[in-house]
């Protein structure tokens, strides 16, 4: 019998592992696939818990996390694509116009 | 159980369905208005705003939960509402002949902000966990796009820091409310209180607890979460910045405000700590490296951090019963201080601003008083407000925040506030010292609405500081 503490466990790790590849990744884009890592690792412990309390609160907390994540990648794309145009290079270390 | 929707519950949000809806329609109306006459979408985006103001005003008094319990109409929400949509206005006003100036007039500019106002407002109305996630999304969404909307290659890469970043915070919320959930099996903010108090310790929802602090953290600029603010505020167009420093910061205090203050009492005993830390923090480290910053929209971002640890301080006593009143009422009044002398702030700094970021330095101020007398005796009432010097409002709002602090028995921390506000003297009086005793020839634009703010927003922060019970009564009424 697999408990819920294996979900939770499961996106705890999930969740590390993105918030990590956010801090250690130099390419934006692989940045953004860590954060919708962490999103989704969320999403992981919301049903897990949402079936031990038999709610629908978490399942219904799924759906609107999905959906501002992919209000999320079009405006992040959209800014990506834009800096790639004018620097022909999307490096984050190579964003440093901004200094003081 | 679940009822259908009343007029009840539509009368709660009625504010923010007339924006959203005027923003919806202002998004198609302004393809048909000529690229060279956007200054309409300006003027139609700020009727839109004024209508929802004054509908707010007649909301005043009220007080009703609705849609079951997800967002409330309160004194609270109002107040915050008010202030909010206030801040539309001065956004709209700041940018209507900057971006004319810039070459960067686009309808979508106002349409943008509306739609960000519109998640400000739902943030101070939500009662509900869920309400919350979605409104903060709706208000930092528009706000990537507008720090980047001006198409530079420094507003681009702000735009895109500003995106990754505030994306990170959010993953942070998101999880932070999973483990809220988990522990206590709601995610309305009363029953969480609920099931808190009525549980054993539990080691999920203090983790919950911290991980939404750390999200919000990001979002009004607390550090040790501040890397952004700099750069993104340097690099977005001047009246996004102003609009950003005041609008997310007010909306982001709001939040945190009615979250901690109805769900989380129970964990007071360590998060007063944590939250005593990161409010020290955020004041040391951000004056301090504001000392040696020669750009003032840099300079200002420094000092955005500074006085974000000065709002803070209202939350550290937020789990003592009889002093938690009042700190949350300082706190409102404070944010409203800060916001009148932010905006005051950056429509001078907008005034002296040339293209291709010229006029941006300390040392473009010298002279100013010469030339220009009023406008560098406006800048001086502001920087006297940010530094918390009489007779201004933000004088009157640090008193007000060190005695609720003091109250709950954290001198401590009231010192470094006093200390840091002294340190903070030194950058803030760099500019006035810039203005009054160096030598210079600066020009200004002169453009009425960018004027008319200038006014409006240095004659509130000296009036209003003369009585200031009318506003903190105002305050006091506000808290739930």
């Amino acid at each position: 019998m697999v408990t819920v503490d294996y979900y939770v466990a499961l996106s705890a790790i999930l969740f590390t592992i993105g918030a990590l590849g956010v801090l250690s990744r130099r390419n934006p884009l692989i940045i953004f696939m860590s954060i919708e890592l962490m999103l989704n690792a969320a999403n992981l412990a919301f049903v897990a818990f949402a079936s031990v309390y038999e709610s629908f609160n978490g399942q219904i907390f799924v759906f609107f996390v999905i959906a501002v994540a992919a209000a999320e990648v079009a405006v992040g794309l959209a800014l990506i694509v834009e800096i790639f145009k004018s620097k022909k290079n999307i490096n984050i270390d190579d964003m440093n116009s901004l200094k003081g | 159980m679940i009822t259908p929707p009343t007029f009840t519950d539509f009368y709660t949000l009625i504010p923010y369905l007339i924006l959203t809806v005027w923003a919806c329609v202002l998004l198609l109306v302004d393809l048909f208005i000529p690229k060279n006459r956007k200054s309409i979408t300006a003027i139609l985006a700020s009727v839109g705003i004024a209508v929802s103001l004054g509908y707010t005003v007649t909301q005043i008094g009220f007080k009703s939960p609705g849609f079951n319990n997800m967002v409330a109409l309160d004194g609270f929400s109002t107040f915050a509402n008010i202030l909010l949509l206030v801040s539309g206005l001065f956004g709209i006003a700041l940018a209507y002949g900057y971006a004319k100036r810039m070459n960067i007039e686009r309808g979508e500019y106002y349409t943008l902000l509306l739609f960000s106002v519109t998640g400000m407002m739902l943030m101070a109305q939500a009662t509900d966990l869920i309400i919350v996630f979605l409104a903060l999304e709706l208000l930092s969404i528009p706000l990537y796009v507008l720090s980047a909307i001006s198409r530079r290659i420094e507003a681009e890469e702000s735009g895109v820091k500003y995106f990754l970043l505030g994306a990170f915070a959010s993953g942070f919320v998101v999880y932070g409310i999973a483990l809220i959930y988990g522990a206590t099996g709601s995610t309305a903010l009363n029953d969480i209180f609920f099931a808190a108090s009525s549980g054993d310790f539990s080691l999920l929802l203090s983790i919950g607890a911290a991980l939404l602090l750390v999200g919000f953290g990001f979002k009004v600029a607390a550090v040790p979460f501040h890397m952004w603010t700099p750069d993104v505020y340097q690099g977005a167009p001047t009246p996004v910045t102003a609009f950003m420093s005041s609008g997310a910061k007010i909306a982001g205090f709001v939040a945190l405000f009615r979250v901690f203050t109805i769900s989380f009492p129970t964990l007071a005993a360590d998060l007063t700590n944590v939250l005593w830390v990161l409010s020290a923090l955020t004041m040391i480290v951000g004056n301090f490296v504001a000392l040696s910053q020669s750009n003032i929209k840099r300079l200002l971002a420094y000092s955005a951090i500074a006085q974000a640890g000065y709002i803070l301080m209202a939350f550290v006593p937020y789990g003592i019963k009889e002093v938690a009143p009042v700190a949350v009422a300082s706190g409102l009044f404070y944010l409203v201080a800060y916001t009148v002398s932010n905006f005051g702030t950056w429509a001078v700094v907008i005034a002296l601003e040339k293209a291709e970021n010229k006029g941006l330095e300390l040392d473009d101020y010298a002279g100013l008083a010469k030339k220009y007398p009023a406008l560098a005796i406006a800048m001086t009432i502001f920087m006297l407000s940010l530094i918390g010097f009489p007779p201004t409002l933000g004088m009157v709002g640090k008193f007000y925040l060190f005695r609720a602090v003091m109250d709950g028995g954290f001198v401590g921390l009231a010192i470094i506030g006093v200390l840091t506000s002294v340190v903070s003297a030194y950058y803030y009086l760099r500019v006035v010292v810039n203005m009054y005793m160096k030598e210079g020839d600066p020009t200004i634009e002169n453009e009425t609405w960018l004027n008319f703010t200038t006014a409006i927003t240095a004659i509130v922060t000296v009036v209003v500081s003369l009585v200031p019970n009318i506003l903190f009564l105002l305050a006091s009424t506000a808290v739930f």
